[in-house]
Formats: structure tokens, C-alpha cells, sequence
């Protein structure tokens, strides 16, 4: 076959290019994002559930939160602790989670998420910080 | 879409529909995840919720005088739930508005009516009819008639923008999102959210404020116009105005079913 | 068989770069438009749908259309559209693939398409609309590709094709009644509650696909060194002749409705696309064109000395072709939201990137056509003996 110097380039070139995302980022992993937590988080010692769960699941929650509050018409969790909350992403996660940029942002940047629940939702609703 | 969230809805809807409640669904979702620490949270409505089987409005056109009567009305929810004031008339987004006798009642009007309603501006809404044309077209439930008291509500976090609704919509209810709405909200109410460009939305009966025991905005901020209450409940005050006084529902004909009430 | 379609000549290679470049362009506006919302078009509060879904509706009627060859060629044995089949349902799958993309460039949330899937919805007829449309492509793409697969090895087609064709036959009807009932049970909009809505886009369904059809076999023969063939080209003519003169019947026994009754919501439509109405006529001057390319494309077609002489058959089933077109793709849709439930008249007026994104749909279907029918061709032409020119 005369046309092996041009399926061997064509291959070369290909395997270049979808592989060029790892060479561009070569060397510049991101360092593992470091979420902080405003005075009033710190002060509650535990979010609705443990830490970890809430690391590893809060949008499986907050889609069960949306689909209960807008569907169901229940806006109160009760936690197995008896504690009970308001499901409001803006007016309960929020509020405590005043800090986006450095609370949300900061994983969902590192892990390439990008949810659109602050294309309706308003962030740190009271102002603080 | 998210594979392990999709597995977790097909779970709860199962779990739902064989009538297990909201317990073993949580449960299921808290050991999925493998953190050992099984939950048992559960969902309920507020303590001071108001509870009604069928909600409905009546407007009494009697003690409107002019605009002047309607504007708070109009402003007390379209502030409260960060509607938009866009310039261009075909993106305007309305939840309550205001028209003459004969378009909001078209085909009923005569040209010796009574002077009154030549010259009242009307209040108009969504009717959250009771068997709403827009529930039966939309293609992913994202709008759908709560079954406990009968409100036609918006899930904006499911609609696709397909528009069928306002299609379906024979009282033009409803406004779609043709641009971001957000840098056209004059002053945020920033504990309600906003919406994205692309979903439809109208008047949801203020389901937000029911929820913790307020009546509608547009109710509240109407000095006695509006009436809200349970059209189920023999005893409530919609039902007393309506033993008193008649009324007519826009487009009856069409067998819509309005919940909402004019005092002609 | 797809290896066919990359050899071709310098013209084949220029029409399929030329419909690629505006598919890019249009391309482009639309992520103007997914960024910007659906604001960039001219539809509004009042008119929620515009040109693309009218574009949608027509096309759903062309892809039906394709039935017509295939109908009589496999229930009536007519062998004649036997050389014919594979174009119609060719056809079918562009327009179909046009269909599915307005549709899409019309959604305000297209990320959220799947959605229809994931809470299946039965009692909406959008629903039904997305199987059928889908089932009908399907069908069309394994039907067409067999049957031609088939002809090229000198073998007659596989038998677990036969019930395949043979749904496909009431499948063709289903497509255009289902999007009819889109319109046709909605409460309120006067111009579509009406129940020969379905019937009468049938009608323009097999008068515009067929018409279509015969412009197509014209090039055909003009450009590739297979003739489709004058009996098929004359017949498929007198199936255009009795559908659009159904089509324009139908819509006379809409105007006889509406008016003799008086009912004013049912007189408004048609009156504010023929007359005007408020003050507000724009579409007048495009709905009487309609009319008249329809009226001139049936007197051509009826005397059979027109007919006949395959140039003037053209010029008529491009009368027709258009004249469906505007009656459906442009008449159909805005007239339904005008005047809006509150009788208010707002108009519609499609925007230049809205048309410049309807182009690049229309532009990509017919792509697709090129490109298979570019197949087609070459599959008969090599039946019959020709070598396929490099």
C-alpha cells in the first residue's frame, strides 16, 4: 500500500488531538479545593445531614427538595434527628452558605460542574456575609 | 443527565406509587450512597400552612373605580415574585393585568351594557381552571394541577420552552421567556427566585405565601376587590360572596372550569 | 452503500459544499439564539409559535407525501413506482430530519429535550408526536436502505421487511393527523378547533410532497443518467391534480363555516389573513398568492395537454408546492394566534436570524436529500448498466 505514510500521519495527528487536553494541563492540576465555611456554618457544627453525606450526595437532596416543595407541596424536612428545616435552596442552604465563591463555587469549578440553580436562585438572599 | 440521579428518581417514583411514602425513598438514597450513616428524614408541610381543597378567587368589578384601584395589586406581585418589566411588548411577562370588559369577556359584550363596565379596567389571571387545556398539552408535566387544592403550578426547573401551553392557554395566561429576565427586574425580591430565559411562567396562586400561611399578594394589597378561599369549603368567604351575588367565569363555554369569580 | 455518496462529481461536491455553508452559517445563529433566548426571533406573548414551527407542520406533510409512491407501488401493485419508491421515502427521511430540527431550534430549553422521555406524558399529543415522527423515520431509513441494499445485489428484498412497509403505509396518515391534533384540540384558537383540520392537511400533505416529488424526478432525470420515467412523473401528477383541489375545497368548506355561521372568533382568523383585520394585514398580499398559485397550479394541472407537457407540469407543481407552502408554512400557524383569547390583534413578523436559521434547517435537510439521493441514484444507474463516473 502506497498510502501507509498517509494513514500513519492521519493517525498521528488524531491521537494528537484528542489527546491534547492532557498535554495542555500537564503540570497544572488545580490544587484540591478547600471549601470555607462562613462564621454562621461554622457555629451550626452540622448542615441538615453529616458532613460527609452532604459532601458526597446534597444534589441528589436538593433534587428531592425541589421535586417535594414544588410538586408535593411540602416544604419542611425533618431530619432523623427531629430537626426541621424550610427546603429552600436560596432562603435555608443559602443563608447559611452565604460565601458562593468560596463555598459552592470553589468545588463545582474544580470538578467542572456547572449547575444553573443560581440562574433562578438568588444567592446569600439576606446579604450577609 | 446525571445516570445515578435518574436511578434514584426511577426508585422514588417506585417506592411512591406502591404507596410506601417518602421514608424508604430518603433511605434508599442515603445507603446508596455508601456512607453508612442511613437516614431517616422525612417531608411535611408547614404547621401554619393554609389548607384549602379547591382554591379559587372572586373579583368584585363593583368596587373598582379605575386603574388607580388595580396598580397596587398589579405591583404587589409582580415585585413579590421578580417579574420583569421588559420594554419590548412582545417579551412583556404578566402574572396579573388589567383589560376592558370585552376582552376579557369577548363575545359578551353588547353595545348597550351597562355603563359601568364600559369604562372598569379588570383584573386577569391565570384561572388555575379545573381542567386546565396547558396541563394537558405539556409534554413533561413540568405544568401540572396540584391535585390537594387544585392550583395549576409551574415546574420551572422541567419545562423545555416548548410553548404548547400558551398554545393551550385559551385566557393568555401565560408569558414565556424570550431573553434573560433578570437585568429587567427593577428590585430583586431576593427570597424568591427568578427565572431563566426559555421556561414559560404565570400567576401561581402565591402557593409560596399559602405555604406559610399568607393569603396572594394581589389579595392582601386589593382593599377588598379580591376574595381568596377554598371553593371546597361550603362555609368559606368565596363561597358566601358567590351564594350572594352573580357571577360569571371567563370563556365558560369552554368548559375550562375557571376558579376564578367576577362580581358583575 | 454509503461509500457512494463520496464519489461524485465537481457539481455533486459543490451543491453539498454550498447547502454545508449555510448549514454552518445558520449554525452559528442559532448559538446567537441559544445564548441570547428565543427573544432574537419575532414571536412574542401573543403569537408563542412562528416560523419555525410552521416550517415543522409543512414539512410533516411532504414526509407524508412520500406515501403516495409508496401506497400504490405495494397494496396496488402498481410496478410503475416500483423505480420511484426509494425516492419518496428518501424524501421522507429529509423532510423528517427538517422536522425533528425545527422542533428543536424552536425549544426555549434545549438541553432539557430528554425531558419528554424521562416523565413520558400520554395525554399530551407532543408526546405522541415525537414517537410517531421518530417511528416514521425509523421506518423510512430501513425500508428505503433494504429495499435499495436489496436492488444494487440483484436480490429481491428480505421478507421481515414486508410488515415494515406495510405500517409504514398508515404510519405516513398518523404523522400528519397527530400534528394536526397539536392544533386541532386546543380550546379557544378558533382557526384550528375544527375537525377537518387533519383531512385538510392531507390533503396539502399529497399534493405538496408529490409536487415536490416531480420537480425532483425532473432533475433527476436532467442531471444523473437514470430517468425516474414519464408513466411515474404523469402519474404522480394526477395524484398533485386530486389533492389540491381537495386541499383548496377543504379550506372553502372553512369559509363557508365560519362565514355563513357569523360566529365572529371563527371569522377573525380568516379574515385577518385575507382582509386584514384592526388594521393589521400583512399577510394579505402572501395569502392571496397563495391562493392564486393554487387556483393557477389546478387549471394547469386539470387540462391534460398542461399536464402532459412535463415544462409546464413543473411550472405547476411549483405553483402548488408553493402555494401549500405559504398556506401552511407561513398562514396556518400565525393565523391561529391572531387575534390573541384576549381579541387583541398582535402580529408576527419572522426576524432576519430567524430566517436565517429556518434556511440552514431547510439548507441541512436537503443535505441529507443530496447525499441519499446521490445513493439512490447511482444504485439504479448501476442496475441498469451504467459504470458510475468517478
Amino acid at each position: 500500500m502506497n498510502d501507509r505514510g498517509k494513514i500513519i500521519a492521519g493517525l498521528a495527528i488524531f491521537i494528537a488531538i484528542v489527546t491534547l487536553p492532557f498535554w495542555f494541563n500537564m503540570g497544572k492540576a488545580a490544587p484540591v479545593p478547600d471549601p470555607k465555611l462562613t462564621a454562621k456554618a461554622k457555629a451550626a457544627k452540622e448542615c441538615v445531614e453529616s458532613t460527609a453525606y452532604m459532601r458526597a450526595e446534597h444534589m441528589q437532596l436538593l433534587d428531592v427538595w425541589r421535586d417535594t416543595v414544588v410538586r408535593d407541596a411540602k416544604r419542611v424536612y425533618v431530619t432523623e434527628k427531629g430537626k426541621e428545616y424550610m427546603m429552600s435552596l436560596s432562603n435555608t442552604c443559602l443563608d447559611c452558605h452565604s460565601n458562593k465563591t468560596e463555598f459552592c463555587d470553589r468545588c463545582h469549578d474544580y470538578a467542572s460542574a456547572r449547575p444553573y440553580c443560581w440562574d433562578c436562585h438568588i444567592d446569600n438572599p439576606k446579604g450577609e456575609n | 443527565m446525571d445516570s445515578s440521579r435518574r436511578t434514584f428518581l426511577k426508585i422514588a417514583g417506585v417506592a411512591a406509587v406502591t404507596g410506601w411514602g417518602a421514608r424508604p425513598v430518603l433511605d434508599s438514597f442515603a445507603s446508596s450512597g455508601g456512607h453508612g450513616e442511613a437516614v431517616e428524614p422525612e417531608a411535611k408541610k408547614t404547621g401554619e400552612a393554609l389548607i384549602g381543597k379547591h382554591w379559587g378567587m372572586v373579583v368584585d368589578t363593583t368596587q373598582i373605580e379605575s386603574i388607580d384601584d388595580l396598580e397596587p395589586i398589579f405591583e404587589a406581585c409582580h415585585k413579590l415574585h421578580n417579574v420583569p418589566v421588559l420594554k419590548n411588548k412582545r417579551h412583556r411577562i404578566m402574572w396579573i393585568w388589567e383589560d376592558e370588559y370585552e376582552h376579557v369577556f369577548p363575545g359578551q359584550e353588547s353595545p348597550y351594557m351597562v355603563e359601568r363596565l364600559h369604562k372598569t379596567p379588570l383584573p386577569v389571571l391565570c384561572n388555575h381552571c379545573e381542567n386546565p387545556p396547558c396541563v394537558r398539552a405539556c409534554p413533561t408535566k413540568a405544568t401540572f394541577k396540584r391535585e390537594s387544592d387544585g392550583i395549576v403550578m409551574m415546574d420551572f426547573h422541567r419545562c423545555i420552552g416548548c410553548r404548547f401551553c400558551m398554545a393551550a392557554c385559551p385566557f393568555g395566561a401565560r408569558s414565556f421567556n424570550f431573553r434573560d429576565p433578570r437585568p429587567f427586574i427593577e428590585e430583586i425580591n431576593r427570597e424568591f427566585p427568578t427565572r431563566m430565559k426559555g421556561v414559560v411562567e404565570k400567576c401561581n396562586f402565591c402557593a409560596e405565601r399559602l405555604a406559610v400561611g399568607k393569603m396572594p399578594a394581589c389579595v392582601e394589597a386589593s382593599n377588598g376587590i379580591l376574595t381568596f378561599g377554598d371553593l371546597g369549603d361550603p362555609e368559606s368567604e368565596v363561597r358566601e360572596l358567590l351564594r350572594e351575588h352573580f357571577t360569571i367565569r371567563r370563556k365558560q363555554e369552554l368548559g375550562t372550569e375557571p376558579s376564578v369569580y367576577y362580581i358583575v | 452503500m454509503l461509500e457512494l455518496a463520496l464519489k461524485g462529481s465537481k457539481k455533486y461536491w459543490g451543491l453539498v459544499g454550498f447547502l454545508a455553508a449555510i448549514v454552518g452559517v445558520a449554525a452559528l445563529t442559532w448559538l446567537y439564539q441559544l445564548q441570547f433566548g428565543l427573544g432574537i426571533t419575532g414571536m412574542s406573548r401573543d403569537v408563542s409559535w412562528g416560523f419555525y414551527i410552521a416550517q415543522f407542520t409543512f414539512l410533516v406533510g411532504v414526509a407524508a407525501g412520500g406515501v403516495m409512491v409508496v401506497l400504490p407501488y405495494y397494496l396496488h401493485d402498481y410496478k410503475a413506482f416500483g423505480r420511484v419508491t426509494i425516492l419518496g421515502e428518501f424524501l421522507a427521511v429529509a423532510a423528517l430530519v427538517m422536522c425533528l430540527l425545527f422542533i428543536f431550534v424552536d425549544l426555549g430549553q434545549p438541553m432539557r429535550m430528554l425531558n419528554v422521555l424521562f416523565y413520558p406524558t400520554p395525554n399530551s399529543v407532543l408526546f405522541w408526536d415525537m414517537i410517531v415522527l421518530n417511528g416514521y423515520l425509523f421506518l423510512n431509513i430501513v425500508v428505503g436502505w433494504n429495499v435499495l441494499e436489496a436492488e444494487r445485489s440483484g436480490a429481491h428484498y428480505p421478507k421481515w421487511l414486508k410488515p415494515f412497509i406495510y405500517i409504514s403505509i398508515p404510519w405516513a396518515v398518523s404523522i400528519h393527523t397527530v400534528t394536526a391534533f397539536l392544533y386541532a384540540g386546543l380550546p379557544g384558537r378558533h382557526f384550528w378547533l375544527t375537525a377537518i383540520l387533519a383531512p385538510r392537511f392531507l390533503a396539502s400533505a399529497f399534493a405538496s410532497g408529490p409536487a415536490l416529488l416531480i420537480l425532483l424526478c425532473l432533475i433527476i432525470r436532467k442531471f444523473t443518467k437514470f430517468d425516474p420515467g414519464r408513466e411515474q412523473i404523469q402519474s404522480l401528477a394526477k395524484i398533485v391534480t386530486y389533492a389540491i383541489i381537495l386541499n383548496v375545497f377543504f379550506f372553502l368548506c372553512e369559509v363557508f363555516t365560519s362565514f355563513y355561521s357569523n360566529i365572529p372568533g371563527h371569522m377573525h382568523p380568516i379574515t385577518y389573513l385575507f382582509a386584514g383585520l384592526h388594521g393589521h394585514g400583512a399577510y394579505v398580499p402572501w395569502m392571496w398568492t397563495s391562493i392564486s398559485l393554487m387556483i393557477a397550479g389546478i387549471v394547469l394541472l386539470i387540462i391534460p395537454a398542461c399536464r402532459r407537457n412535463e415544462s409546464v407540469l413543473a411550472v405547476a407543481c411549483a405553483a402548488v408546492f408553493f402555494g401549500a407552502w405559504i398556506d401552511k408554512g407561513m398562514g396556518m400557524i400565525s393565523g391561529g394566534f391572531v387575534p390573541n383569547p384576549l381579541e387583541h390583534v398582535n402580529e408576527y413578523i419572522p426576524t432576519p436570524p430567524e430566517l436565517m436559521i429556518s434556511l440552514g434547517v431547510w439548507a441541512a435537510g436537503f443535505l441529507v436529500l443530496t447525499v441519499l439521493y446521490k445513493i439512490a441514484t447511482s444504485v439504479k444507474e448501476e442496475a441498469e448498466g451504467y459504470v458510475s463516473t468517478p
